[in-house]
């Protein structure tokens, strides 16, 4: 019996340990399952023709990924430009001003907000945003544009991205020590002084860190931003132009994936960058978080 | 030094007043998403979707509803949120009772976590089509579930993972000092104490599973009737809305609508429920010995 318990628990040990490292591994074949698959086409084109020309034309032959790589680091940099503002202000107001109950409350609202799926988004972005831009565009600007464009996918990204950063800047102000707050006041400082120069301070590197996992996430949003965002790939900063995204590149091309050579190896690629800059990201803003917290 | 103080407080009074705008805002924007697709929804909908799959020519505009895809979500989510489940438990058990409190090894499995669920679901979905030609299997429900899994681990193991680290060390000391092994302190005691939080993650991950689109856009497939095996390719509710709304038919597009209307009204109950889960259950936990 006591044998029998002991041995339950040596082989219940040894399975759990060996599901933990088949998770670690998991990140590892994930890129590497990525790579081989692109293979084909790196055995075939030098990287740096891939990454840095325009030309994508895959009946010829021509894998260019420059336009999509912009189009993405475009839609994400406007994205985190309306987003950052925005988000620290509400987590500052929530986490120094509100009272228990209100912030209570508004956590609700940022998980119920986090847990609308993508496409839901994106339908409401084709509803709301995409004539809101149109009309901006032709009224304040002149520019005779669609509505679907690079402001849109921007502008439907920011508002998801929205609970997300809220939720890391809010954990991270909760982590500063009240006595730090209740020094600067006790010295006279006004709420708004004691925030503004103790506590922001303190936690900038977590706010930075929180804006690196947003970047993050906007960086790999398909669906919302594919429908919203016009998908025609050239390299224009205008925010008014429709724009083309690596993860609509590989969502709506999946159909027609075999009926071109390298075309299936050449939208692993892609999902292969992707991959490896959200990794890069997420990597470096985890590790500045948990100095972050340690710190603290 | 009067002026100076005025100004402090009026730079305190604008900045509290901006920041209170845009947490308003927030709650502004839910409400604005949500009655914006069930004002263009609700006025969609109607009884015949619900009951029906797609026939012939749904795409155009004829009869049909979205009954199979309805069914195909809720088989996708519910499987990949059952299989996660057996994945992560043991793992979040694993790094909190059987590991010393500060293991580096499960300080590199948080982490491991911690990235794999910044990692969008499109890569899982491409990821997924590798292993899956690797395998030789075809776009199915299969597929779909095992990819689903994949993104569903990291969300289930994070939310296991937060209420376990709140269960008071005592509790685990008391089993250990009355004989018990690691493992049956870890799957008879702990587990109890985290069942509510369980179900709240397991309600989350189902949440995020039915709402994926794509990840399973690539592994799942598509298909116009409810699936009968595992092998055979499925329709998903985001998928079809999608589609729907790709058409150029109005009639086609307001189904869309109704189909988003009925996604958002699934993926908010589980969301409130989650919520009445982890107030309800969590009233008898033992917090502080």
């Amino acid at each position: 019996m006591e044998k029998l318990r002991l041995f339950k628990n040596r082989i219940g040990t040894l399975l759990m340990k060996t599901l933990s490292f088949t998770v670690l591994l998991l990140l590892f074949a994930m890129g590497t399952g990525l790579f081989l698959r692109s293979q084909a086409l790196l055995a075939d084109k030098p990287i740096s023709d891939l990454l840095f020309s325009s030309a994508w034309r895959p009946s010829a032959g021509e894998y260019g990924y420059l336009t999509f790589i912009f189009g993405t680091l475009m839609v994400t940099l406007y994205a985190l430009l309306i987003a950052v503002p925005f988000s620290i202000c509400a987590a500052v107001y929530l986490s120094e001003y509100a009272k228990k109950r209100t912030r209570d409350f508004f956590k609700s609202v940022i998980d119920i907000l986090a847990s609308i799926p993508s496409v839901i988004f994106g339908l409401w972005g084709v509803l709301i945003i995409v004539p809101m831009v149109k009309e901006i565009g032709s009224v304040l600007f002149g520019a005779s544009s669609t509505g679907y464009s690079l402001l849109s996918a921007a502008l439907v990204l920011a508002v998801m991205i929205l609970p997300f950063i809220i939720h890391i800047v809010l954990e991270v102000l909760q982590t500063i020590s009240v006595s730090l707050r209740e020094a600067a006041l006790a010295m006279g400082a006004t709420s708004w002084q004691a925030i503004k120069h103790v506590v922001l301070r303190k936690a900038l590197p977590g706010i930075i860190a929180a804006c690196g996992l947003g970047l993050a996430r906007a960086f790999g949003e398909t669906m919302a931003v594919m429908m919203v965002a016009g998908n025609i790939a050239q390299i224009s900063i205008s925010p008014f132009e429709p724009t083309y995204t690596l993860p609509a590149l590989i969502a709506n091309n999946y159909g027609e994936m075999f009926s071109i050579p390298l075309y299936d190896s050449a939208l692993m690629f892609a999902a292969f960058i992707l991959f490896a800059i959200i990794l890069l990201f997420n990597i470096i803003s985890w590790i500045v978080f948990y100095r972050v917290k340690r710190r603290l | 030094m009067n002026i100076r103080k005025d100004r402090r407080f009026f730079e305190e009074k604008l900045i509290k007043g901006i920041m209170r705008f845009c947490a308003l805002l927030l709650a502004g924007l839910l409400i604005l998403i949500v009655t914006t697709i069930a004002v263009k929804g609700f006025s969609a909908l109607n009884l015949s979707m619900l009951v029906n799959t797609a026939k012939g020519g749904f795409y155009l505009g004829k009869e049909g509803g979205i009954l199979h895809a309805i069914i195909g979500s809720f088989c996708i989510a519910g499987g990949a949120t059952c299989l996660a489940f057996f994945i992560s438990t043991p793992i979040v058990l694993y790094i909190n009772v059987y590991r010393k409190k500060r293991s580096k090894l499960a300080e590199l499995i948080r982490f491991a976590f911690n990235v794999l669920w910044g990692i969008p679901s499109i890569v899982y979905g491409a990821f997924g089509f590798t292993c899956m030609l690797f395998l030789g299997l075809k776009a199915s429900l299969l597929a779909g579930i095992l990819v689903i899994t994949l993104v569903e681990i990291p969300i289930l193991a994070r939310g296991i993972d937060e209420v376990v680290q709140h269960v008071p060390i005592e509790i685990t000391q008391a089993a250990l000092s009355l004989g018990a092994t690691t493992g049956e302190t870890a799957w008879k005691v702990v587990i109890r104490q985290i069942l509510p939080g369980i179900i709240t993650a397991m309600l989350l991950a189902f949440g995020r599973g039915i709402g994926d689109a794509a990840a399973v856009l690539f592994t799942a497939g598509f298909s116009d009737y409810i699936p009968e095996s595992l092998m055979q390719p499925v329709a998903t509710l985001p998928l079809v809305i999608f589609f729907q709304l790709g058409t150029p038919f109005p009639s086609v597009q307001n189904r869309a609508y109704a189909s988003a209307f009925i996604l958002t009204l699934l993926v908010l109950s589980i969301s409130l429920m989650a919520r009445f889960f982890s107030k309800k259950l969590s009233r008898h936990r033992i917090d502080h010995m």
